[in-house]
């Protein structure tokens, strides 16, 4: 890895010690990857912002260095344990609350944009072409680089956080090249979301940083997000390619009996006391489908909508918030189904939800059995 | 010698792993005690030795818990792994431990107790103190 003359007096301490740990973090991780240099980068997304994953030492870390840094580019972060407005509805104890809010006060303090949200690519504008980003959300990260043209390896909350205070980032992997090794050739007819779902945990678990999808028809934003949210989960792979298959590269098929593995690892209950939507958190148009397929029918039972807070004041404007607390929907912004405190397992047996990504954290964090369905099984069979 | 990721100078015992380490969650925070039953370096601390182990394992987040035993006075004092994985190149990187890369051959010729310096401005990263 060859540095620049001001990079190396950055790495020496000669600019401050926060500014040494960011390049301490760009070096190590640059040389892990095989970079050969360091390029700038024009929007961090960072991840570790939930209490409930980053703990003490991280509420104690970001406190540390809030008061001596600034962010150098813009920087976008992911959602938090609560949403901000009523975090006392939630019997969340205080040691919890007043450590997400100085988490939540840290990032502030640099200059993060509180977006608290894992959509970064639905609500703010995609910049041009190619353009390297450093997205450490693994949906973002692959929606970036899949659909939205843009370059970014999968990063961890350090190198983000890191590529946001010095707005650089190790030229390597993803950000170079993303042949692909592997073709997986979609056979399932008549997929919904969750099929998507789980086509992206398959692809997850065997691509290796980028993987080729042939055999796919077109897909709505709603397939598009879920087949990120599943491969997020389950591996290091970042990019989705959509060619025709190619001569001389390794194929597979992702058929009825791969989707039932991926199925029968995640699906543990018949049925749910309670439903969530969003993992990754509902954009605009979801939130407007949702609206239109809910006239006229109410939640049975409890139903957690996570959007961003941008989403929410938006779709409250237009009527659908209204709307979808009427049909019993509670409406939660700068939090998420994965990792959220809000769902636990002294109140709740099992959730049922049409996310892959959510179905994975719940059962594995959470501790919670998950009853997978899609939206459209959800809303003919949960409601009224 | 493979790969430098964290730079540094330390002189000290080598304390050596066969296993690889998950830091979140097997490792004390405030004592750097190893807790999983089923590690080589169960109930010993790794605190203040030159930890050898062949790489890091689990959740990204395990570099917080490198960066809090490294704040407890608890962390090793250098790192020599024979894989690089970003925990354990993160973890250190934030808590400014020395960190090299060095080859199955070298990995397989250090021994636990030895005494060594590690200075990664040297010719000879490593060198044996008889």
């Amino acid at each position: 890895l060859e540095l620049t003359r001001e990079e190396e007096s950055a790495l020496k301490g000669e600019q401050g010690e926060i500014l040494q740990m960011a390049y301490r973090i760009l070096v190590a991780t640059g040389e892990a990857t095989d970079a050969d240099k360091l390029i700038p980068i024009e929007w961090a997304h960072l991840a570790g912002v939930n209490y409930n994953t980053i703990g003490d030492a991280g509420e104690e870390f970001l406190s540390s260095i809030s008061k001596d840094t600034r962010v150098k580019v813009k920087t976008t972060l992911n959602p938090m344990g609560f949403d901000i407005d009523n975090v006392s509805n939630y019997n969340l104890d205080d040691n919890f609350i007043s450590k997400q809010l100085s988490i939540k006060n840290s990032y502030e303090t640099i200059g993060v944009i509180p977006s608290f949200s894992c959509i970064p690519y639905e609500i703010f504008d995609i910049p041009k072409e190619n353009t390297q980003v450093a997205f450490a959300e693994s949906n973002a990260a692959i929606h970036a680089n899949s659909y939205d043209n843009l370059k970014t390896n999968k990063e961890s909350a350090f190198s983000a956080l890191a590529s946001a205070i010095t707005g650089k980032s190790p030229y390597s992997s993803l950000r170079k090249d993303d042949t692909p090794n592997l073709s997986i050739r979609m056979k399932v007819n008549n997929p919904t979301e969750l099929t998507y779902g789980m086509l992206g945990f398959f692809a997850g678990k065997v691509g290796d940083t980028s993987v080729n999808i042939s055999g796919l028809g077109e897909m709505d934003r709603r397939q598009c997000k879920a087949m990120c949210g599943g491969m997020g989960t389950s591996g290091t792979c970042a990019k989705f390619l959509f060619e025709e298959e190619e001569t001389g590269i390794e194929k597979i098929e992702f058929d009825e009996k791969e989707m039932k593995n991926v199925y029968d690892e995640l699906n543990t209950a018949e049925k749910g006391d309670i439903v969530t939507l969003g993992s990754p958190q509902l954009g605009l148009d979801e939130i407007s489908d949702l609206t239109s397929k809910l006239k006229g029918r109410s939640f049975k039972k409890r139903c957690m909508v996570f959007t961003p807070r941008m989403v929410k004041e938006q779709a409250k404007k237009i009527g659908y918030i209204n709307e979808l607390e009427q049909a019993g929907c509670e409406i939660l912004s700068d939090c998420c189904t994965c990792l959220t405190p809000l769902i636990n397992k002294d109140n709740v047996d099992a959730v049922t939800t049409n996310s892959i990504k959510g179905a994975f954290y719940l059962k594995n964090s959470n501790g919670v059995d998950v009853n997978l369905k899609s939206l459209t099984r959800i809303v003919e069979e949960e409601t009224k | 010698m493979k790969k430098i990721l964290v730079q540094g100078n330390v002189e000290g015992v080598i304390l050596k792993s066969e296993n690889s380490i998950n830091f979140l969650g097997t490792v004390d925070k405030k004592t750097g005690v190893i807790s999983d039953k089923n590690h080589d370096l169960f109930e010993k601390s790794i605190a203040n030795s030159i930890l050898v182990f062949p790489s890091g394992i689990g959740s990204s987040v395990g570099a917080y818990t490198i960066y809090s035993i490294k704040s407890n006075n608890s962390a090793p004092l250098a790192m020599i792994c024979k894989k690089a994985d970003l925990t354990v190149a993160t973890g250190c990187a934030l808590a400014n431990i020395p960190l090299v890369i060095v080859s199955e051959e070298k990995f397989s010729t250090m021994k636990n107790g030895e005494k060594i310096i590690l200075d990664t401005k040297s010719e000879n990263i490593i060198s044996k103190i008889s």
